[in-house]
C-alpha cells in the first residue's frame, strides 16, 4: 500500500478550475516528482495537500484519511512542507525557524538531537543559527526551509520548488542533500519546475499539465521521453 | 528645571498608559492587519467590569493594593471575554474577505459597545471606585514622587515585562510571531491559527484592562465614551511606533504622554489633543512606517 494515495483531487479558486481530479501516489522510500509549466497547478496541489486550501477528493496518508483534517493537524500526521518561496520566519532566528518545525513535538531531547542533524546537513546554518532568517540568501533560506520541514520528521516530505532562484552550484547542492536524506529513508514528494534535476534523482514522476496528469512513469523514462524532452528539457 | 522633571513623571506615567493601550492596537494589527477599532470600547467596557466588581465586592472605598489587584483582574478577565467575543463573531467570519469590510465591521462593532453601554450603564459619568490612597511618597520639595504615579508606572513596567517574556520566552508567544510573519506557513507547521489569534485578542484586550483601571484611578470618572480620546492617542502612538512593532507601541505612547504632558505645561491645554495628530502627521510624512516600524509595512 502507498504511503500517500490522492485520488481524484480537485482545486478551484474563485473563477479557475486549477486541479481537475488528479490521482498519485507515493511509495514509502520513493522520491516521487511532480514536473509541469509554470501555472501548470504543482503548488496548488501542494498547498491542498497540506490543507491550506480546500480541495475535494482523497488524500490518504498510510491508510489514514486526511481529507477533513484541519491543516494544522497534517504536519503532527506526517506531512511537512517547505512552500513555494521558502516561507521562512523572517523575524525569527534560523535556530527558532527549525524549532518552529518541531512545533507539535514535545520531545525536547530529541529535538535537540535533530536540530543538530540539520546543522550536519547543512553546516551553513549551523553558521548562522542565530541570524534572522530574513537576512539569508536565497540559497540560505531554502536550506532553512528544508530543514524546518524535515523537523517535523515527517512520513513524506514535501518540497515546493527547492531550485527557484538559486544559481546552479547551489541547486545542485539542495538536490545532493533531498537525495542524501531520501537514501536515509525519508520519502519525499518533489515539485519542480527544473525537470532535469528532479528527473535524475525521481524514482518516479508525474507530469502536470493545467490541472491534469498527462504522463507518468520513472524518472529514467521520463527524461528519454520524447514530449518530456522537448516541452520541459529544451531539447 | 525641577518643574520639568515634574512634568517628566507625569508624562512619563500618562504616557505608559497610553502604551498599554497601544499595545493592543498593534498586536491585532500585527497578526490580522487589522485597526481593531472596538479596542477602545473593550478598554472601556475594563473600566466598567471593575467598576462593577467595586460595588458587587463593597470595595468603592477600602483602597489598597488589594482592591487594585481584584480591579485589575475584574477588568483584565472583562476585557479578555469581550475581546473573544469580538474577533470570534465579528471579525473570525470575515478573515477571508476585503480589509475594507472587516474594517467597517471593527466601527459597527465599537459603535455598538458604546451604544449598549449608554444603555445599560447609563450615559452619565460614574465615579470610579477609589484604588489607592494619593500621597506623596517622596517629597524632593519641587519635585514630588505620588503614590498613583509610582502605581501606574511599576503596574505597567510588570504588563511589560510579562508581555516580553510571554511573547519572547514561551510556546504560544512563538506561536504569536510565527502566525505574524506567515499565517499559512504557520498552519503548516501545526500552529493552530484560530486559537493563537484568539489568544493575541485576549492578551491585547487585557492590557486594555489593565490601562482604564490605571485611568481610573487618576481620573476617576468613567463613562460609555470614555474609550474615544484614549482610543485615538492609542491608536496613534501605535502608528507614531510603527504599528505591529510592540517596542514601538512603547515608545510611541511614552511619546505621546510625554509631549502631552509638556504642551500643556509650557503652551497651553488647548492644544493637548491637536498634539496627538499634529506628532502624528509629522513622524508620518517623515518616517511614514512609523518610528520603529518595518519599512513597506502594509497599511489599512
Ligand atoms: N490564489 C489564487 N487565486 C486564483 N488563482 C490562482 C491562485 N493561485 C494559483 N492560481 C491559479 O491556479 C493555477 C495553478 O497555479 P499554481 O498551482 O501556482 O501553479 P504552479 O505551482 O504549477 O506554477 C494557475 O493558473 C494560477 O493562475
Ligand atoms: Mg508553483
Amino acid at each position: 500500500m502507498s504511503i500517500l494515495d490522492v485520488k481524484n483531487l480537485n482545486v478551484s479558486y474563485d473563477s479557475c478550475h486549477a486541479i481537475k481530479g488528479i490521482s498519485f501516489k507515493v511509495d514509502k522510500g520513493e522520491v516521487v516528482s511532480l514536473i509541469g509549466a509554470n501555472g501548470a497547478g504543482k503548488t496548488t496541489t501542494l498547498k491542498a495537500l497540506s490543507g491550506v486550501i480546500p480541495s475535494t477528493g482523497m488524500i490518504t496518508l498510510k491508510g489514514q484519511d486526511l481529507t477533513r483534517v484541519p491543516a494544522h493537524q497534517r504536519a503532527p500526521m506526517g506531512l511537512c512542507q517547505s512552500p513555494e518561496g521558502r516561507g521562512v520566519f523572517p523575524l525569527m532566528s534560523v535556530f527558532e525557524n527549525l524549532e518552529m518545525g518541531a512545533y507539535f513535538r514535545s520531545d525536547k531531547a530529541e529535538i535537540k538531537k535533530d536540530i543538530e542533524k540539520c546543522y550536519g546537513l547543512f553546516p551553513r546554518l549551523a553558521e548562522r543559527r542565530s541570524q534572522l532568517a530574513g537576512t539569508l540568501s536565497g540559497g540560505e533560506q531554502q536550506m532553512v526551509a528544508i530543514s524546518r520541514a524535515l523537523m517535523g520528521r515527517p512520513e513524506v516530505l514535501l518540497l515546493d520548488e527547492p531550485s527557484l532562484g538559486l544559481a546552479p552550484r547551489v541547486v545542485a547542492q539542495i538536490f545532493e542533500i533531498v537525495q542524501k536524506v531520501n537514501q536515509e529513508g525519508m520519502t519525499v514528494l518533489l515539485v519542480e519546475q527544473n525537470a532535469r534535476m528532479a528527473l535524475k534523482i525521481s524514482h518516479r514522476a508525474y507530469v502536470l499539465e493545467t490541472g491534469l496528469i498527462s504522463l507518468e512513469g520513472s524518472g529514467a523514462e521520463l527524461l528519454n521521453n520524447d514530449d518530456v524532452r522537448r516541452s520541459y528539457l529544451g531539447i | 528645571m525641577q518643574d520639568f522633571v515634574q512634568h517628566l513623571i507625569n508624562g512619563t506615567s500618562l504616557g505608559s498608559i497610553y502604551a498599554l493601550i497601544a499595545l493592543g492596537y498593534t498586536m491585532v494589527y500585527g497578526i490580522l492587519q487589522l485597526i481593531n477599532f472596538a479596542h477602545s470600547d473593550v478598554y472601556m467596557m475594563g473600566a466598567f467590569s471593575a467598576y462593577y466588581l467595586a460595588m458587587f465586592m463593597g470595595l468603592q472605598n477600602s483602597p489598597g493594593v488589594a482592591t487594585l489587584a481584584s480591579l485589575l483582574a475584574a477588568a483584565m478577565i472583562g476585557c479578555s471575554l469581550l475581546g473573544l467575543a469580538i474577533e470570534r463573531f465579528a471579525y473570525r467570519p470575515l478573515r477571508k474577505a476585503p480589509k475594507l469590510n472587516i474594517l467597517i465591521t471593527a466601527i459597527g462593532v465599537s459603535l455598538l459597545l458604546q451604544y449598549s453601554a449608554q444603555i445599560i450603564f447609563g450615559a452619565d459619568p460614574k465615579v470610579f471606585p477609589k484604588v489607592l490612597e494619593d500621597s506623596v511618597l517622596i517629597d524632593f520639595g519641587a519635585v514630588q514622587l505620588k503614590s498613583l504615579d509610582v502605581a501606574v508606572l511599576i503596574v505597567t513596567v510588570i504588563m511589560m515585562l510579562a508581555l516580553n517574556f510571554l511573547i519572547f520566552k514561551t510556546k504560544i508567544g512563538k506561536a504569536m510571531r510565527a502566525v505574524s510573519q506567515n499565517m499559512t506557513v504557520a498552519s503548516m507547521m501545526g500552529v493552530n491559527v484560530d486559537r493563537v489569534i484568539s489568544f493575541t485578542f485576549v492578551v491585547g484586550s487585557s492590557l486594555a484592562g489593565v490601562g482604564a483601571v490605571l485611568v481610573g484611578m487618576k481620573y476617576p470618572k468613567i463613562d460609555p465614551l470614555m474609550g474615544t480620546f484614549i482610543g485615538i492617542k492609542g491608536f496613534v502612538a501605535a502608528v507614531l511606533g510603527g504599528i505591529g512593532s510592540l517596542p514601538g507601541a512603547v515608545l510611541g505612547g511614552l511619546l505621546m504622554g510625554l509631549s502631552e504632558e509638556m504642551v500643556v505645561a509650557y503652551l497651553s491645554s488647548t492644544y493637548r489633543d491637536a498634539l496627538a495628530f499634529g506628532l502624528l502627521i509629522i513622524i508620518l510624512i517623515f518616517r511614514p512606517s512609523g518610528l520603529l516600524g518595518k519599512k513597506g509595512v502594509e497599511k489599512v
